[in-house]
Parts: structure tokens; sequence; C-alpha cells
């Protein structure tokens, strides 16, 4: 009797201090959830969907307090992986929030800059490079296209321009074939 | 199982094996091999594009109106290291601009335009006679600035595929001599005629990357190249060259395909050959390498087959980069008569060019001219009847039917788990199938489309990075502003000086209120 009483206490607080030690050491600081969720976002940190960046939009739509179709950048392709992701219906992307439009980036037009600062700080990803009245500049390739450094400029100088591919980014396009019925109806009557 | 691979890969060429699938097709080769390799004179014109491989343009290093001497740097692409394009011949340039640049995409791209000056003379050379005193850090070093490709039509820049094969640790050096796509001879031609050249440069690349064998693979109906080459490795003293002949089946040529022949072993998905100590180079590369080491020649021409029943005289041309296909043509005496497609590379995997315009590339192994009565007729698609010919045929072990539906559905992830990547697109599935699906140009597009995606999940990622970045430093800033607060107060509480002076100041301010009320 002593013994089995002996034995659970001691195997309890064995496992009681293993527990205990690996609750420290595999913690897990940031909800794995809201981090599969923001690895589907585009990251252009816009705050079109009404939060402040794409984590706390990860963070809110985890917490069920948004929807999943409030990512205009994201567009459709977002809509459906998130839906796919968190095993919901895919939504239309809710017109409050922005239509999906091409890809764009912000170019600065130098002559008119007067180096205020205002859209540097605006800027979500440090991609604007200058200092206090000296041209400013927007590095392209960080550039997201969020528009957030329109509003602050006050002379307007910052111009919002479709993102050309390389030649190098080329892609092969949709091929485009016509199917045997649509063949057949392209051919005269009594061809066939 | 990690070291029998090795061993087996060791084993190169002792053994045959068999790949999958693939298809015997017509060979059509006599025709453009019937004549000796004619060297092209020069144009009055040269098109040098700054997109000579997948990837981004090279930076042009001259300006219009610029004297330059043959085999002159004209571009450079940094983010690969020191690759380049060079001069074709010496004269001017008289601009950079934008010129049709034998691209799949048709489109235009950005060309350094060369009015030759008839001298074709070349800039001060840097030859190495004796190449075998030379370090195998240097050799790589010469290979990287030659501006050296993979000339079998992947033209993967060869000095960077050799920095990292010596990094990796090769033991066998696999020169690509099988040229299994029809009508294509310029690899038959170079070896029957430049045998020596090709043993020179197995054995340069073999020291660049510390290989200690060379196994030059060639197709067993070429049998002079195999006397050629035997006769070219006896003369040269060296040891630990192979000479094997492999089975012609299209496309045993493949980099994939040829190692699986040679040594029974896949080189797995997402892998290359250095994952079992191989390297894979064409007989062209060798050459070039050969004289970029020996001579100090920059790659500036390269053996281009031309061919087809709409050319009246098919042979192989020593043509410079950047010449345009018209002047080929011409001295293959001109169109025949029901010429109307122009495609450069092979009937398999080359693409439609829209105009003779377009300069010669690095890429370009063969230009193909086909008549009307060569063409199949463009026939209507019928649905996937699933008779699993596709299958059978590819030599990737994929499944093309499986994969063709989920590229027309967008089920990209689909996709990759099916292999799409793994694609070498030959066209075997495409030449069988009996509905006429156009399932490479699926794949091409599913590719692209899958590599978008993949570039896009890396932008968003770095922006992700800069955000958070920003995110910690504005952070951390707040706090240090809040620190410094803190602290200028604490400094003013700890003066008893200037305490005595506070509190008199408010004594101050009390009393006159006092007086006030």
């Amino acid at each position: 009797m002593l013994i089995a009483i002996l034995s659970i206490t001691v195997l309890g607080i064995l496992f009681g201090l293993g527990l205990g030690w690996a609750a420290g050491k595999f913690r897990v600081d940031s909800d794995p959830v809201v981090d599969q969720i923001n690895a589907v976002l585009p990251q252009t940190q816009c705050g079109q969907c009404n939060f402040p960046g794409c984590r706390p939009y990860a963070a809110a739509i985890a917490a069920d307090e948004a929807g999943i179709n409030q990512c205009p950048p994201g567009g459709e392709t977002v809509i459906q992986a998130l839906a796919d992701l968190l095993g919901v219906e895919a939504l239309a992307l809710n017109p409050e929030n922005g239509a999906e439009q091409a890809k764009t980036v912000a170019v600065i037009d130098e002559a008119i800059c007067i180096g205020c600062t205002l859209c540097i700080q605006a800027c979500p990803v440090d991609a604007i490079l200058g200092a206090s009245k000296l041209m400013h500049t927007v590095i392209e390739a960080e550039c997201t296209g969020c528009d957030l450094c329109l509003p602050p400029c006050p002379v307007d100088c910052i111009e919002m321009v479709v993102k050309a591919p390389a030649p190098g980014e080329w892609a092969w396009p949709r091929p485009v074939t016509d199917t045997a019925r649509e063949h057949a109806q392209s051919l005269p009557v009594g061809a066939a | 199982m990690q070291r029998d691979a090795l061993s087996q890969a060791q084993l190169a060429g002792e053994r045959l094996y068999h790949f999958h699938g693939g298809l015997r097709l017509r060979h059509n080769k006599k025709i453009s091999c019937e004549t000796p390799v004619e060297k092209l004179p020069l144009a009055t014109r040269y098109f040098v594009p700054l997109l000579q491989h997948t990837g981004r343009e090279a930076e042009p290093l001259v300006a219009a109106g610029q004297k330059i001497l043959k085999g002159e740097q004209l571009g450079c692409f940094r983010h690969l290291g020191s690759d380049c394009v060079h001069a074709p011949t010496s004269g001017t340039v008289t601009a950079i601009a934008n010129h049709p640049i034998s691209h799949p995409s048709g489109a235009e791209g950005r060309c350094i335009v060369i009015k030759p000056d008839g001298l074709d003379e070349w800039q001060t050379l840097d030859a190495n006679e004796d190449w075998e005193q030379a370090s195998p850090a240097t050799l790589r070093e010469i290979i990287g600035r030659s501006g050296i490709v993979g000339l079998g039509g992947a033209v993967f820049p060869t000095g960077y595929k050799v920095r990292q094969a010596s990094e990796r640790g090769i033991h066998t050096l696999i020169l690509n001599g099988s040229e299994c796509e029809p009508y294509i001879s310029c690899d038959e031609m170079l070896m029957r005629e430049q045998p020596d050249s090709i043993i020179l440069g197995a054995r340069i690349l073999q020291k660049a990357v510390g290989a200690n064998r060379t196994v030059i693979a060639i197709e067993d109906q070429m049998g002079v190249v195999y006397t050629a080459l035997s006769e070219a490795v006896k003369n040269s003293g060296a040891s630990g060259i192979d000479i094997v002949k492999v089975t012609t089946i299209y496309p045993e040529g493949g980099e994939k395909q040829l190692i699986k022949v040679l040594t029974g072993l896949e080189v797995p998905s997402g892998g290359r050959p250095t994952d079992l100590g191989l390297l894979c180079q064409n007989v062209a590369t060798a050459t070039a390498v050969a004289r970029a080491v020996v001579e100090g020649k920059p790659l500036i021409e390269r053996t281009v087959t031309v061919t087809g029943n709409g050319v009246r005289k098919p042979r192989n041309l020593l043509a410079q980069i950047g010449t345009p296909i018209s002047n080929l043509i011409d001295q293959c005496g001109g169109y025949a008569p029901g010429a109307v497609r122009l495609i450069l590379g092979g009937p398999m995997m080359g693409y439609a060019l829209s105009s003779d315009s377009n300069p010669v590339i690095k890429a370009a192994n063969c230009i193909l001219v086909l008549t009307e009565d060569d063409i199949r007729p463009p026939q209507p698609e019928m649905p996937c009847i699933r008779c699993g010919e596709c299958a059978r045929v590819c030599p990737a072990l994929l499944l093309p039917q499986s994969l063709n539906w989920s590229v027309r559905s967008g089920l990209w992830d689909d996709a990759r788990d099916f292999g799409l990547s793994d694609c070498i697109e030959c066209g075997c599935c495409d030449f069988v199938c009996p509905s006429h699906i156009p399932l490479v140009d699926w794949f091409r597009f599913g590719k692209s489309e899958l590599k978008l995606l993949g570039l896009e999940r890396d932008t968003a990622e770095a922006a992700r990075q800069r955000f958070e970045a920003r995110e910690t430093r504005l952070e951390r800033l707040k706090q240090e502003r809040k620190q410094r607060i803190e602290e200028k107060k604490r400094a003013l509480r700890n003066d008893s000086e200037k305490q005595k002076k506070i509190a008199a100041a408010i004594e101050r301010a009390r009393s006159r209120q006092g007086k006030d009320s």
C-alpha cells in the first residue's frame, strides 16, 4: 500500500516537473493560427482592411472579429486561401474595403519634392529614402504599393504607377484553345 | 543509401540503363550534315541582346558612339557574379535600342547595336597556353568572366554552375553530345570537326571542378563522331575520359534523362546532378571553355544548324551572337518556296519567331524553317479521354493528364504536388495526345504561374520582415524617449538647488494669487 502511494507520488512529481520544464522550453510565443493567416496575407501593410497592418488583421480574423473578405490587394486568391485554411465559405471581396487592382509602386516626382519626410514616416516598410530638406526617393523593389504615402504629402508629388514586368519576369500566357465544339460552330454550315 | 547512390553514380557509363517513356522520332539530321561548318561573313549590323537567358537583363557597360574591339565586354550580369555579354566584332556602338530579342514572348528588349568596322580586330587576349599550371580557382574565374553559358539550350551560366559544382564536390564530368531532338546537328558537326577542342575543354572543366573522370555521351547513330573523339582522346594522352554510345530515344539528351541512362539514378525532384556528384555540360560548352581558357577568347560565336525543308541549302554555320537570322538564311541559299514558319530551336521544344531580323542568341542551336507540308494542320482540341498515352511517354515520370486538370483549374498546390516543376517541356505528351490537347502550352503557363506565385510569396515575406523591423524600431525609439524623460525628471528631483528654486517660484505664485484675491 505504502509502496503504491509512494511510487504514484514520485511519478506525479516527476511528470509534473517534466511538464513544467517542457512548458517553459517549448513555449510558443505567438499564436500559430495568427502566423498561418499572416503568411497568406499579401503583406502590403496598406490598412485597407481597417486594421493597422497585415498582422493585426490576421489576429482579428483568428479572433473571429473580422471577415476574410477585407483584403483588396490579396483579392480573390487570398480570400480563397483563407477560406481553405480556416475551413469556411469563401466570400466576395467586401466593396467597402476597396477593389482589387493591378500592382503599383509609388514614384516621387523629385523636382517637386520639398523633403518634408512625412512620407518616410508614413511608409510601413521603410521603402522611402531621404532626409529632412533633401530629396526623397522610393526603393522600387521594396515598395508594396500601399498608397499610405499619398495623403501625407503636402505637395502631391507622389504618383502610383502600375508595375511593369521586366522581360526576365515574363510569363507564358494562358493557352487559348478552341475546343472541338467551338471549332465545329465556327465552320460554315454544311462543312462538316 | 546515400553512399550506395554515390558509388553507383561513380560508375557512370559502365552499364547503360533506360529512362521511362520517350519517343523514337525521325532524325532528319542528315540534310544539314552534308557540308562542313561554314563561317559566316561579317554582317552589316549586330544586335546583341542584353537578355540572353532567363532572369534579369545585363547592365550595359558601353555607350552609344563608343568604339569597341572584338571580345570587349558589352554588358554584365552583376547578380550572377561576373557573367557577361561580349562584342562579336570590332566596330562602333551605334545605339542601345529596343529590338526583337529572340525570346518566346516575341517581345522587344534592349540590344546593343554594333556597326562593324570590317577589321574584326580582337582586343588584347589573355591566353593561357599553359593552363595545366593554373589553379582550379583561376580556371573557374576565367570561365566565369568569358560569358559562357550552357549551349545545349538551357543557357545556364557555366561560371556559376562550375563554381557551385566545385563547392559541392564532383567526381564525374558528363559531356552531353547526345543531341536527341530531330533536325539539330550542330553538336554532331562540332564533335566531328573539333574533337580535340572538346577533349581539351573536358580536361579543363575536369580540373576546374576537381572531377577525376569524364564520360562523353554520344548517340549510337553517330559512328564518325565516335572514331573522331576516340582519336582525339588518344592524341591528348589524357586518362579517365570514356566515350559512351547511348540509344537514340528522344529526349535522352535531357540532363536528367542522360544521367538516368548512364547511372541508373534519378536526380531528385528539385535537386541538381551535383547531389549525385555529377556535373553535366554540353560538348559545345566544352569547346567554348577551351577557347576561353587557352586562347582567352570569350563566347561570341556558336555553331547553329540552319535546316528544314524551307531553306535551299541546309547546313551548319559558325555565327556570331547578335547576327540577324536573315543573314544565316541568305548564307544557306535563302528560303525555299513554301517556307511558312521560322522556329528557333528544334521541332519539339523550339518556339516560332515572328521575324528573321531577330538576332542569333547564345541559346540558338538551330533555326528550323518549315513548309506548309511539314506542319500538322491545327487540330481542334477534344476532351481528354484518359487513355494514359501521355503518362506512358513522359520521360519525367509525371502524369500529364492530372497536371492538365490541375493547371486548367488553377489548383496550384495540386499541380505542385503532381510535380509540375519537374516537367522538362519535351513535348512528348503533346505529340502522342489523340485529343490534340496542347499539354506543353498549359504546363509552360502553369510553371510560369508557379514561379510568379513563389516570387509573390518572397516579396510578401520581405515586406513582412521590413514591417516588423520597423515596428520594433519604433517601439524601441518610444521606449528610449520615455526613458530619457524619466531620467530628466529624476535628475531634477535629485538636484536640491533646483528644487529650492522651484519651491520659491511656487511660493511667489501663491502669494501673488493671494494678493489678487
